[in-house]
């Protein structure tokens, strides 16, 4: 994609900021969710309400925050609170969109973010473990994953599951408490646009990323993906989202 | 007739026959493999909250020397609040190193404060929802601890479910039922529970009250009695500050008292939870302050670079905590150039 006049992360955040309405509820941490949220705001969503997990609520995204606890939440935001009015809020399905990543993904959109390897202590690999993950995952209505899309990271089943999805099929994250009708909504990674197919609950392709192929995102996957008839192809970020990205975005091109 | 009924009932609670047996009883469905590194004692608690915490409005004002070294145990189960970039008790943090204390039981989300600790090799044993650098990517020193089996003990937890944690110790609970954890490998590997619902039948989590030994804390004001208040996002402050047995606040300034009492809204942590009040200007350094200072970006790369590897982490832990004797010392070798430039960085409302 090199002759292409965008780079890929900014295709990630131009897809995964088409995925949020306008006047909508969004759990957002920093890092490209951030820059989506704040893309989408500028963009088509003037009144998406951003939520940050330590208790920004409505900041306006002017400056690109570092830190999911940073002052740049809350700047000029409608309210500043803590983690538990903030998770709260979500528990009582308040919250609309929230995104979350990991290291691995599986049909059910399980995620992984705590450890990689057979063994869980001590691991082969360690890695952060849940933060707002699993109560992100567990409590938002819609959850949007972000994915870096190689075979070793949408495998069949996660080493762990930090944040669950649709665990094992339909009715099971009921089955297991977890609030009726949630559950993860799209996949974003850095090779197409997925979502999960109604009845089976597994994972389906919906798009491809501009200059990838069908069989790319198949060979490039653990396990095997629904794949309907038609395949869309994302749209490359637009002339006014690459300037609204670098000019008002992230000026200081920390992220992109 | 009703009276009669209910008593009945109340009867069977005790002597449980098949009958009423289940709407009484609330029925364990699954239980984390997780150790329950600090079990709760509630009225243990409210008893040493009867005796040992003064209601007298006495002067708590002290260095951060006096307030570690007080209050601090080898051992003891400690926690820091916000964290590691943002309105962290860094100076707090340095000084518990410094002094060499060993062995303690951590509950952590972290990122700074967490790795210095665990850089130091002073934590045993840890509740844990996150440790990472957030966007510069996983704790390195985390990795050496947990991959070489260091940490003598990890219990995985969500931030919420920590949160709830505290707000369980905080209300004088038991544990609080949430919708967090249920389905996944984190409750697995936490020391929750999960319940049916007496009223609903539904499957919620339980998650345990966890009452702290210490909480270490830095706030924007507070007077010398431990009146303290917090501008913008408050985190977990008012939580873990009514779960800690010990409370340890630092502040950028101290205020009068009668300052307190024009705005007593914001009274977020009221005098007698605290036990020592620190005067720690720039005590967040390198993370940053809300509306007074923001992060020093150039340290936290320094750090990013120097915990890749153990050699790396104790220069940077000799350099910036070792080589310094107190808070002042590393003031003055920020300098004050520095510190006016963070000042300067940070917007505004």
């Amino acid at each position: 994609m090199s002759e292409q006049p965008y780079n890929l992360t900014e295709l990630l955040i131009c897809v995964a900021a088409r995925q949020i309405p306008d006047n909508v509820t969004v759990f957002v941490g920093t890092g490209i969710p951030m820059l989506a949220a704040s893309l989408a705001q500028k963009m088509h969503a003037p009144n998406l309400m951003p939520i940050f997990e330590f208790g920004g609520v409505g900041a306006r995204l002017e400056i690109p925050p570092r830190a999911v606890g940073g002052s740049r939440t809350f700047y000029k935001a409608i309210g500043a609170y803590g983690i538990c009015e903030v998770l709260e809020t979500a528990g009582r399905g308040f919250v609309d969109y929230g995104f979350i990543g990991g290291a691995q993904i599986d049909p059910y959109g399980n995620v992984n973010s705590t450890i990689i390897g057979p063994q869980y202590y001590p691991p082969k690999i360690r890695l952060p473990g849940s933060g707002g993950g699993n109560d992100v995952g567990s409590l938002v209505w819609r959850t949007i994953i972000l994915m870096r899309h190689e075979k070793r990271r949408f495998v069949p089943k996660v080493d762990f599951v930090t944040t669950p999805g649709y665990i094992d099929g339909p009715g099971a994250r009921e089955a297991a408490g977890l609030p009726r009708g949630s559950g993860p909504y799209r996949v974003v990674s850095t090779l197409a646009l997925l979502d999960f197919d109604e009845e089976t609950k597994r994972m389906r392709l919906l798009a491809t990323h501009p200059g990838v192929t069908v069989d790319q995102v198949v060979e490039n996957t653990g396990f095997e993906l629904i794949i309907p008839d038609e395949v869309g192809v994302n749209e490359p970020p637009t002339e006014e989202e690459l300037r609204i990205l670098r000019e008002e975005v992230d000026p200081e091109r920390f992220y992109i | 007739m009703r009276g009669a009924v209910s008593l009945e009932t109340a009867f069977l609670c005790v002597f449980p026959s098949s009958h009423f047996e289940r709407r009484c009883t609330l029925r364990i469905l699954e239980s984390g493999i997780g150790e329950l590194i600090q079990p709760p004692d509630l009225d243990a608690f409210r008893e040493w909250n009867r005796e040992r915490k003064s209601r007298a409005m006495v002067d708590k004002l002290m260095t951060e020397e006096e307030a570690i070294a007080r209050f601090v145990t080898d051992g003891c189960y400690l926690g820091t609040e916000l964290y590691g970039t943002v309105r962290a008790p860094m100076s707090l943090v340095r000084e518990l190193i410094r002094q060499g204390k060993k062995d303690l039981r951590l509950v952590g989300q972290g990122v700074l404060e967490t790795d210095l600790l665990l850089g130091a090799g002073v934590v045993a044993e840890m509740d844990l929802t996150y440790i990472g650098l957030e966007l510069y990517g996983t704790s390195q020193v985390f990795r050496r601890a947990a991959e070489n089996g260091r940490l003598r003990r990890i219990v995985e937890w969500s931030n919420g479910a920590l949160t709830w944690r505290f707000k369980a110790a905080a209300m004088g609970v038991p544990f609080l039922p949430v919708r967090v954890m249920l389905g996944s490998d984190t409750f697995k590997y936490s020391a929750a529970k999960i319940a049916e619902c007496p009223f609903t039948g539904q499957r919620v989590c339980l998650v345990p009250a966890l009452i702290l030994d210490v909480t270490l804390m830095h706030v924007h004001r507070a007077d010398r009695y431990g009146n303290a208040q917090i501008d913008g996002i408050s985190g977990f402050a008012h939580e873990i500050a009514r779960a800690s047995k010990r409370l340890i606040i630092s502040a950028e300034e101290i205020i009068d008292t009668e300052e307190i009492r024009r705005y007593p809204e914001r009274t977020i942590i009221p005098y007698f939870l605290v036990d020592a009040v620190v005067h720690a200007p720039f005590g967040s350094h390198p993370g940053e302050m809300a509306y007074m200072y923001a992060r020093d970006e150039d340290q936290l790369k320094e750090w990013v670079e120097a915990s890749r590897t153990e050699e790396g982490t104790q220069a940077y832990l000799t350099k910036y905590i070792y080589s310094l004797s107190n808070h002042r010392e590393y003031l003055e070798f920020i300098g004050q150039e520095r510190l006016e430039a963070l000042k300067a960085a940070m917007e505004g409302r």
